[in-house]
């Protein structure tokens, strides 16, 4: 036998394999693979151990596991149960293994302190994340900075946010703008000023992710001073119609509204007929605004 | 030294018949595949996990030629019986085992200094375009000249190992000296816990043998600046200098080992 005869040979055997393996699946259609959510290690310890030298690239690994795992929870199906269940301890492990890995303490801070069913609303994981990268990298003023947001934003605790910023702005290196920041949180704590004064300094981050979420922030904003702006012609309705429930129909109808209001997602606002609260759909890019819903625990 | 310089050549020649550089084809398919994926995969940090993974290629790899090659080198040409017409000539046996070394050292250097650069070739190819503010917010720039002290270091990790290697294969069966080698790699990468060992027992000669080892043994984990020089972090010119000069008196103490070894042997 030639080898040109032999190599056509083993090409068609393959060949012939291949679509007997299709045929069957046609016939037989092979199991649904399941996909439990499975993280065979947990222990940081034994996962060093296990990996030696190659610790960076393992962290590599988890790190896009755990982007993985926050990108499909965050996009799953209606009848899934978002559950974030793996997203600390793959963050975890990642930050354990690369102890330098600045991004996925900011982004990893992010994606847990995000309210649910975006993200798994875990701010005080996302304080827990940030304060083990400042005990690896003490002198990452960064850090410190979205510590602070985290207090800010999430916990709405100003105290703890200008006490943060304060201490990252006595970081060298650090921006002179973080400063005067300190000082406007602990004197506008709570307003929307000044944390559109946060974000907007966010928003000019080198970092596509964290420039995005900036510019969702604002756009938050901005729907908190539409949603507050829409108050007025609401209670001027029910003063007008006491008892009677409301509409965005009805305000038209009343002529207190050109039309129904639509969000920057060119989403129409929720209107509650009872009490006249006004926030925005689930269905809109902007859902949920900040203590809009309460993640499960 | 005209003698170990031409059994060395010979090596690399053997290595180079043998297909052993074949593992460059894989590491550029890994490299070029992995800058294809990962720009989607990783929320923007595609040049430092090129940076992890060409350098962690390079060591796996560097490291399954130092073993599975080294292990061969002696006991090859004993099996084959081509020692005995060797020793005919006007060679002596610890010229035979410092060719056979630095033979191998010379294909590791190759095939290191193809892995490098690949490596800088995507890594150039992953920043081009990309605007400087985004460059600034790295931890190191992407054609980081610091990536050669780990790469260095790498190689004298592989030196080390390829000696270790070449000291079991001079007595040993090839499988045995893998099983050694690879044994001695293993317990080389946990060192510091033998210099620990006080907190886990209480016997006095068990911790005097652990600190024992913890000296004897090679301590591999020395050579691993990958993580500090991906983050840009400083690697000292002292550090390196004294890291080499350690991996050199290692390597002196188990070639000067296979030579007394290698020279027991009868041969006749």
């Amino acid at each position: 036998m030639t080898r040109a005869i032999a190599g056509v040979a083993a090409a068609a055997c393959l060949g012939g394999a291949v679509a007997l393996h299709a045929a069957q699946d046609t016939r037989w259609p092979a199991p649904k693979v399941d996909r439990p959510e499975l993280m065979y290690l947990r222990s940081s310890t034994v996962v060093k151990r296990v990996v030696g030298d190659y610790d960076a690239i393992a962290a590599d690994l988890y790190w896009i596991r755990a982007l993985q795992h926050f990108g499909g929870e965050r996009i799953s199906a209606p009848s899934h149960v978002r559950t974030y269940a793996l997203l600390y301890p793959l963050l975890d492990l990642t930050t354990s293994l690369d102890p330098y890995f600045s991004i996925a303490y900011r982004f990893g801070a992010i994606f847990l302190g995000e309210a649910y069913p975006d993200g798994p609303g875990r701010p005080d994981l996302s304080v827990a994340l940030l304060r083990k990268g400042l005990a690896a990298q003490p002198a990452r003023w960064q850090y410190m900075m979205d510590l602070g947001f985290v207090y800010y934003w999430h916990l709405r605790d100003y105290k703890s946010a200008a006490t943060t910023f304060q201490q990252a702005s006595e970081v060298p290196g650090a921006p002179s703008w973080l400063r005067p920041l300190a000082a406007v949180t602990l004197a506008e704590g709570g307003h929307r000023d000044a944390s559109r004064a946060l974000w907007q300094q966010l928003a000019q981050s080198e970092e596509p992710w964290l420039r995005d979420s900036a510019k969702l922030r604002l756009a938050q904003l901005d729907t908190m001073d539409v949603i507050e702006s829409l108050q007025q012609p609401v209670q001027a309705f029910r003063g007008a119609h006491p008892g009677e429930p409301v509409t965005w129909d009805r305000l038209v109808a009343a002529r207190l509204l050109p039309g129904i209001p639509l969000d920057s997602s060119r989403t129409p606002f929720v209107l509650d007929p009872n009490t006249g609260a006004i926030t925005v759909a689930r269905e809109s890019g902007l859902f949920p605004l900040p203590g809009q819903i309460q993640a499960p625990r | 030294m005209r003698a170990v310089g031409s059994v060395a050549v010979a090596v690399f020649r053997e290595s180079v018949r043998d297909r052993v550089f074949y593992n460059l084809l894989l590491f550029a398919v890994l490299l070029v595949g992995a800058s294809i994926l990962i720009g989607q995969l990783t929320a923007g940090q595609d040049v430092k996990i090129i940076k992890d993974l060409g350098l962690a290629a390079t060591s796996l790899f560097g490291l399954f030629i130092a073993i599975f090659v080294g292990i061969h080198l002696v006991s090859k040409e004993v099996d084959r019986r081509s020692v005995y017409p060797l020793f005919a000539k006007p060679i002596r046996r610890g010229e035979f085992i410092l060719g056979k070394y630095f033979g191998l050292l010379l294909t590791l250097l190759a095939n290191m200094a193809v892995m490098t650069v690949a490596m800088y070739g995507v890594l150039y190819f992953l920043s081009r375009g990309v605007p400087p503010q985004i460059q600034g917010a790295w931890d190191a720039p992407a054609m980081d000249p610091a990536l050669l002290k780990a790469i260095a270091l790498i190689y004298l990790n592989l030196a080390v190992v390829t000696a270790v290697a070449l000291f079991f294969s001079t007595y040993s069966s090839p499988m045995l000296s893998a099983v050694f080698t690879l044994g001695v790699y293993v317990a080389g990468q946990f060192n510091a816990d033998l210099k620990h060992f006080d907190a886990v027992v209480q016997s006095p000669a068990a911790i005097a043998l652990a600190r024992a080892c913890y000296y004897v043994l090679p301590d591999f984990a020395k050579f691993d600046v990958k993580l500090a020089v991906v983050h840009g972090l400083p690697v000292s010119g002292s550090y390196l200098a004294s890291t080499a000069a350690y991996a050199v008196m290692y390597i002196a103490a188990l070639l000067f080992g296979a030579v007394v070894l290698f020279s027991r042997r009868d041969f006749k």
